[in-house]
């Protein structure tokens, strides 16, 4: 305890005297969406600008804080002055941002987004507070306290604020104790079932064996989400030290993190960090001088979605096919090489420092009676507002959606949460609260906390098969009912988005998905159909346009839609008789323009020119064949 | 499966049964170290090309047929030489909803090529990819390390030309 009260006193210096700095620092989002995003153009700009006006300052890389619409997204703090934010940043802007605030010292208000700190600081009135903006008002920021705000790749910072101090306390409280303070605070694994933290570490703990293990699960497998990389890119202690913690309590001596390949950032954030740890004295044979030993190994999933899945996780670590096996044994109990494991996701792990900081009671004001504390989400699709937030778990979907989300341009037709394995709501669900129980009462699953909102022009009956394409080509082929019974579920729903469905697909649809879910061997196929059933349950209308009047009224699915013409609102630009690949667009200049339906193979090419670069903007309609709407007024 | 190789062991040179060599030279060969090795193979070269798979087998003392088993199961391992750029479109579920398809088959028909396969000239190879974690600037594609968000069709040809 007195060496890391030293540590902790340098790392405290280290901080402030950044906090005291003499020059101004400008800080960058960089983790992958702000680099997305053009992040490294951002930076060469600066420097750039630095240098031409000869200004000293210090850059300092951070992850991403949240709004990740708002990308690239820029910080300058001015020496004893807290950061002025600035959005959607373009290296022409870079110039006159530094112009105005880092040489004359007016943060203008018509380029800055917000500032830090509480008060107004002596900034102008139409600045407001970063966390006022209306995506940050209603989040309430524990996993995700230091994500954006401190320099991921420091220890010292995360040292500074509080970070480490968790385990110290854990470290003098023992195991059992840690145990008794997760199972107070009411902690459920964020990784998708839910399931209490405690549980099973007091299974592990009790399990009598030569050697334990302990497993991180970053393979975030839900495509359209990306809570763990942000976090992890953000803030990688955070996570590190729960998995310390996690080990401690369960009475491992090695840790694994598996982590998805397609997340370079946040693999090399991890190796550093973990190097970090080393040299710190937070790894190795006697961490902190309190006895506990423990190491880390970092490996690399190699992409399949089973694999996030704890008993194929734990073969695909072995060296084998990630294939599931039936449970029980379950990894508490036997798991890698045999051994009591436990496997938690990021986040739960990232919760953890949290609640042993600061005590279970204190964790147990977020959240509701059965479902405490906080849980991020990536809010993404058709939403004004994307990013990655952070809520107490109870808040409804209307409040993410509209309050926080700022809900879609076009009007709002449902949520799909649980990615693969969850179901897609409609708008009389937006008053539900989110918790475990409350989604799963209504067809979806909470799952990791993948949010995605469809507009009136997503066809559900389209991302239905979407879902179950990916599912079954993800189907590790072990048991038949998820390998066949997807396989067949899909080919109907294929048929139905080509126009070939028939009145009976439906009743089959239904009678396979739920076969497929009670059969199936592992969460994978108990899943899959979810996505299929909810939609059918809650849009069964659209699936019946689809079958009978042969009609996709969002206009997607291909084989059901035609690219025209608006005659009266052509001006006859020819741009999109340019980008055409087939020739199908005709017309001399100046006069409205022909569609060859024949040639048109819906490239989308026209349609977007038209809206980005043409006179009249939108000339070019994407419409339902069925559709018998008057060209002329639409 | 190219037999001709298999069947005469390794028709590797010197200096390549080396270069494998100091490849290997991290692991201790446990049946764990098959998918980082595979991974490492494939960082190195490339691709898991047949020889590569053969020395594995011997490294790690597992049959061939055991590994191309775990090599296929996986999304991540390819089987044909790569080209000088490599291009991955997002087909997660929000770059579904924001028109991933439509820009993976301008890729398609941009650089005549079919998912999983390399242009002829070896300019491209074209891969799709489950979610790149950049689902809040959907849709976007990855060209070797970078990544272009925000993406349409119109875009793509002028991104596509900066890669020769
Ligand atoms: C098909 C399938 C995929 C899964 N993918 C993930 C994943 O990507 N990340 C994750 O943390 N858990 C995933 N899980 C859940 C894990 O099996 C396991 O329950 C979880 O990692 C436990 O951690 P927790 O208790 O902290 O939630 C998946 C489950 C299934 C059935
Ligand atoms: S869905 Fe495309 S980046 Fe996540």
């Amino acid at each position: 305890m007195n060496s890391f009260n030293t540590v902790r006193k340098t790392s405290l210096e280290k901080w402030q005297a950044l906090q005291a700095s003499k020059v101004p620092i400008i800080y960058l989002g960089a983790a992958s969406c702000g680099i997305a995003a053009g992040a490294m153009e951002i930076l060469e700009a600066i420097e750039k600008t630095l240098e031409e006006k000869k200004i000293e300052a210090k850059i300092i890389k951070v992850g991403c804080i949240g709004p990740c619409y708002l990308e690239p997204l820029m910080d300058i703090a001015l020496p004893g002055k807290p950061r002025i934010s600035y959005a959607n940043v373009t290296p022409q802007k870079v110039p006159r941002i530094i112009e105005s605030y880092l040489v004359k010292g007016n943060p203008e208000p018509r380029l800055a987004l917000a500032h830090f700190g509480n008060g107004n600081h002596g900034f102008p009135e139409e600045i407001p507070g970063f966390f006022d903006l209306p995506m940050l008002k209603s989040q309430v920021r524990v996993v995700l306290r230091n994500c954006g705000l401190i320099d991921p790749e420091e220890i010292d910072h995360y040292i500074a604020n509080d970070g480490y101090s968790g385990l110290m306390k854990g470290l003098l409280n023992g195991p059992e104790k840690v145990i008794e303070i997760v199972k107070e605070a009411g902690l459920r694994g964020r990784g998708g079932a839910g399931f209490p933290t405690f549980k099973k570490w007091e299974i592990c703990r009790n399990t009598k064996a030569p050697q334990k293990f302990m497993i991180c699960n970053a393979d975030e497998g839900d495509p359209g989400a990306f809570m763990n990389r942000s976090l992890i890119e953000g803030d990688p202690h955070a996570v590190l030290e729960g998995l310390l913690i996690a080990a401690y309590a369960i009475g491992a001596t090695h840790g694994y993190i598996y982590i998805r390949a397609e997340y370079p950032l946040a693999i090399a954030r991890l190796k550093k960090a973990i190097g970090q740890m080393r040299e710190y004295g937070f790894l190795g044979k006697n961490i902190q001088d309190s006895g506990f030993g423990f190491d880390i190994t970092i490996k690399e999933g190699a992409g399949a979605f089973v694999c996030g899945e704890e008993t194929a996780l734990i073969a695909s670590i072995e060296g084998k096919r990630g294939m599931p096996r039936s449970r029980p044994p379950f990894p508490a109990i036997a798991g890698l090489h045999g051994m009591p494991t436990i496997i938690n996701n990021v986040e739960t792990l990232g919760t953890l420092p949290n609640i042993l900081r600061n005590g279970a009671s204190w964790y147990r004001q977020y959240g509701t009676q059965g479902n405490y504390g906080t849980k991020t989400f990536s809010l993404v699709g058709k939403i004004r507002r994307s990013g990655l937030i952070e809520v107490p778990l109870g808040m409804t979907l209307r409040q993410i959606i509209f309050d926080i989300g700022g809900g879609s341009r076009k009007p709002f037709k449902a949520v799909q949460t649980g990615g693969p394995s969850g179901g897609c709501l409609s708008e009389e669900f937006l008053d539900t609260p989110v918790n475990y129980e409350s989604l799963t009462a209504a067809g979806s699953i909470m799952g990791s906390g993948g949010l995605i909102v469809l507009d009136d022009d997503t066809c559900v009956v389209d991302l239905a098969r979407y879902f179950l394409d990916f599912t079954q080509r993800e189907s590790c082929g072990k048991c038949s009912p998820c390998r066949v019974g997807s396989r067949h579920m899909v080919e109907i729903l294929q048929r139905i988005t080509k126009g070939e469905g028939e009145a009976e697909d439906l009743t089959k649809l239904q009678t396979l998905g739920e076969t497929v879910k009670r059969g199936s061997l592992c969460g994978l196929g108990q899943t899959a159909p979810n996505p299929v059933l909810t939609t059918l349950k809650y849009f069964r209308p659209e699936y019946l346009m689809h079958v009978k009047e042969k009609h996709c009224p969002a206009a997607v699915c291909r084989d059901l839609i035609e690219y025209r013409v608006v005659p009266g609102k052509c001006t006859g630009c020819q741009k999109c008789v340019s980008v055409c690949p087939t020739g199908a667009i005709t017309g001399p200049r100046a006069e409205p323009h022909n569609l060859d339906p024949s040639k048109c193979i819906k490239c989308r090419a026209c349609y977007e020119i038209c809206r980005y670069d043409a006179i009249a903007g939108d000339a070019i309609i994407i419409k339902s064949a069925r559709s018998t709407v008057d060209e002329q007024t639409v | 499966m190219n037999t001709e190789i298999t069947r005469a062991g390794s028709s590797l040179n010197q200096e390549e049964h080396q270069s494998f060599h100091d490849l290997f030279e991290a692991y201790n060969g446990h049946e764990g170290d098959l998918v980082p090795l595979l991974q490492k193979t494939q960082e190195k070269y490339g691709y898991l090309s047949q020889e590569a798979i053969n020395e594995i087998s011997r490294f790690l003392k597992i049959s061939e047929n055991q590994i191309f088993g775990v090599a296929t199961f996986y999304s991540q391992f390819r089987f044909n030489a790569p080209g000088r750029h490599s291009i991955k479109v997002c087909l997660g579920t929000a770059c579904h909803v924001r028109g991933g398809q439509v820009l993976g088959e301008a890729v398609g028909r941009e650089l005549d090529v079919l998912p999983g396969e390399t242009t002829d000239d070896k300019r491209f190879d074209f891969q799709r990819v489950a979610c790149l974690g950049c689902c809040a600037l959907a849709p976007v594609i990855q060209i070797d390390s970078d990544i272009h968000s925000r993406m349409s069709v119109i875009r793509l040809k002028g991104i596509l030309e900066k890669y020769e």
